[in-house]
């Protein structure tokens, strides 16, 4: 639904240059909320405005449902009628809210449509009909300030749904707004998919937005893409920081004579009881040292730290007997170069 | 001649303080009209502006400069010729408005200008994602967004053109300014002389008040709370109080 390929921005100012993004590709799919991911500097803010062209990309193009927005943008400075048009049909909502003050909660939700030149009487029944949706329909009247930063996102969301878009991006929408309210706008906003068909694409510097939402992320660093998938593709992937940031597991082992193993659930597998399976099996007891475990989709994901006593040589069959389970098993300690990973296999099959 | 009795002073004054509204009010309405649309264009056309255009942007703000720090007495009479072919004459109520209004538009605009760039960025930005042009953002969100600061503005430049209105008694326009200046400056008539600037006081006041209560009354809608309206009355009335 969205792609872009080797999107590059490089900001200028006073002879020095400030390369935001460096040759992005991103593909989202239709009907997937996206989640890209990055601490502040990194360019998920230049990335997300160059999707609708908000920013013009130095380099690179920007395909939105099959429209290549790039070459619609023309050589001008200002956006043409094509783009602005193609722009409509782009929802988006921002950290700030971005409400007009002097308007109603109404008002700010028909705005969209006085652009897209809609006559006053559809304006007003499909404003409503959007504020009833995002939940908000007694405070068509009050102004923004009146309301709770909660309600202005939820006008917000209203808003950006006025033009139909298929497409809906997502600047820190949730940033500025306490765990609990971000939860119920999160929501929202899944809702809004499911129901909708909505294609989601945000950006966030809160892993616990991805985790509770995203069907897949990108971890941006420095203007780059230095992960991407689908959450159990990441989770899947030995090694992955962004895995580790979105599920950490912390804990040390107990003694020297102890194996400690990281167990990633992703799947069909996180739904078995595995641990208390593998302690009656093997008659061995286990302890947890820790563990990150969300429900994502409908599916338990996550990765948890255990302990079993013995060394690892003691362990092998143990291990063998969770990677049978299908869950992927790194023991904590052993650099899993490729030579150990086959040993380690090899051992697990006996 | 003395004017202490009161039925004598009487319609010199309501003549003068109707003259007063009517040059002020003319040259307000041009100034509004002519500074709006050019303190918009001073902000658009700014570096980083919808319509960035370095040239235009130093052209008229250099305009606005050379027309701000004229006297105005000067600039009256440069104007003359150009007063002369707009109303046909150089003096009376009429022709004091034309310099009145060229006077004031550039002290509108910076004033607009001021305005408009308090709104936030990203109101702009998000009517650009909604596909919203130049145009749209400007009536849409620019000027709606600062109306309570276009009002403030707009007050201040009333109460500005009431000071520069004094000294279109130069040019037979009459005025409460002119009042002052001729009978209580020029003539000894103190009593006069105070009670005109007693009514300049209340027309201003009156003035700022009707002008602070419209703004706070937007601002309130905004939920923000207006700026302290005393404070503001000392501040714009400065300039009257040199000019009375």
């Amino acid at each position: 639904m969205i792609t872009t390929t080797g999107l590059t921005k490089v900001y200028r100012t006073r002879g020095r240059e400030v390369t935001a993004l460096d040759g992005v590709d991103l593909h989202v799919r239709e009907g997937e909320v996206y989640g890209v991911i990055g601490q502040s500097g990194a360019g998920k803010s230049s990335l997300i405005r160059c999707v609708n062209l908000l920013e013009r990309p130095t380099a690179g193009t920007v395909t939105v449902a099959g429209q290549d927005l790039t070459a619609l943008a023309g050589r001008g400075p200002r956006a043409g009628k094509e783009l602005r048009r193609a722009r409509s049909r782009i929802g988006m909502v921002f950290q700030h809210f971005n409400l007009l003050s002097s308007r109603t909660v109404k008002d700010n939700v028909e705005l969209p449509l006085e652009i897209l030149g809609t006559s006053g009487k559809e304006r007003s029944r499909k404003a409503l009909e959007l504020l009833d949706l995002v939940g908000l329909a007694e405070k068509a009247g009050a102004y923004p300030a009146q309301l709770s930063g909660g309600q202005k996102q939820r006008v917000g969301i209203a808003r950006a749904l006025a033009g139909d878009p298929k497409v809906l991006l997502s600047d820190e929408a949730t940033s500025a707004l306490d765990p609990e309210t971000t939860r119920s706008i999160l929501h929202l906003l899944r809702d809004l998919n499911r129901q909708l068909g909505l294609t989601v694409l945000l950006i966030t510097h809160e892993m616990d937005v991805v985790k509770s939402i995203c069907d897949s992320a990108a971890l941006m660093d420095r203007g780059r893409i230095v992960e991407s998938g689908t959450v159990s593709e990441i989770l899947a992937t030995p090694g992955s920081e962004l895995a580790a940031a979105l599920f950490p597991v912390g804990g040390e082992a107990s003694g020297s004579d102890r194996t400690v193993l990281d167990v990633t659930f992703h799947g069909e597998a996180a739904t078995q009881p595995v641990v208390s399976q593998l302690s009656r099996t093997y008659n061995i007891d286990i302890s947890i040292l820790g563990a990150a475990i969300d429900t994502v989709g409908g599916l338990q994901i996550g990765r948890m730290r255990i302990e079993l006593p013995g060394r690892y040589e003691d362990n092998v069959v143990p291990i063998g007997f969770l990677r049978e389970q299908g869950l992927q098993i790194d023991v904590v300690g052993r650099p899993a170069g490729p030579a150990e990973e086959s040993a380690l296999v090899k051992d697990g099959a006996k | 001649m003395t004017w202490s009795d009161w039925s004598e002073m009487q319609p010199l004054l309501s003549q003068a303080c109707w003259d007063t509204l009517y040059m002020v009010g003319w040259s307000t309405l041009i100034a509004v009209v002519g500074g709006l649309p050019l303190g918009v264009l001073l902000v658009l056309t700014d570096r980083g502006g919808l319509l960035q255009n370095v040239i235009a942007n130093r052209v008229i703000g250099q305009i606005v400069n050379i027309a701000r720090s004229m006297p105005f007495i000067i600039l009256m009479v440069a104007l003359m010729g150009f007063t002369r072919w707009i109303t046909g004459t150089t003096i009376g109520r009429e022709a004091a408005i034309v310099p009145l209004a060229i006077g004031a538009i550039p002290f509108f605009a910076r004033l607009v200008e001021t305005a408009v760039r308090e709104v936030d960025d990203g109101l702009v930005e998000a009517v650009q994602s909604m596909g919203g042009n130049t145009w749209t953002i400007v009536r849409k969100v620019l000027v709606p967004e600062s109306l309570p600061s276009l009002i403030s503005s707009t007050t201040t430049t009333i109460v500005a053109l009431i000071g520069y209105s004094a000294m279109a008694g130069t040019v037979g326009a009459g005025g409460l300014g002119d009042i002052a200046i001729r009978y209580g400056y020029q003539r000894f008539e103190t009593q006069l002389m105070w009670i005109t600037v007693g009514v300049l006081a209340v027309v201003i006041s009156v003035i700022q008040f009707a002008g602070d209560y419209a703004a706070r009354a937007l601002h309130r809608r905004g939920g923000r709370s207006g700026p302290a309206p005393r404070l503001r009355l000392l501040k714009t009335s400065t300039p009257t109080g040199k000019a009375g």
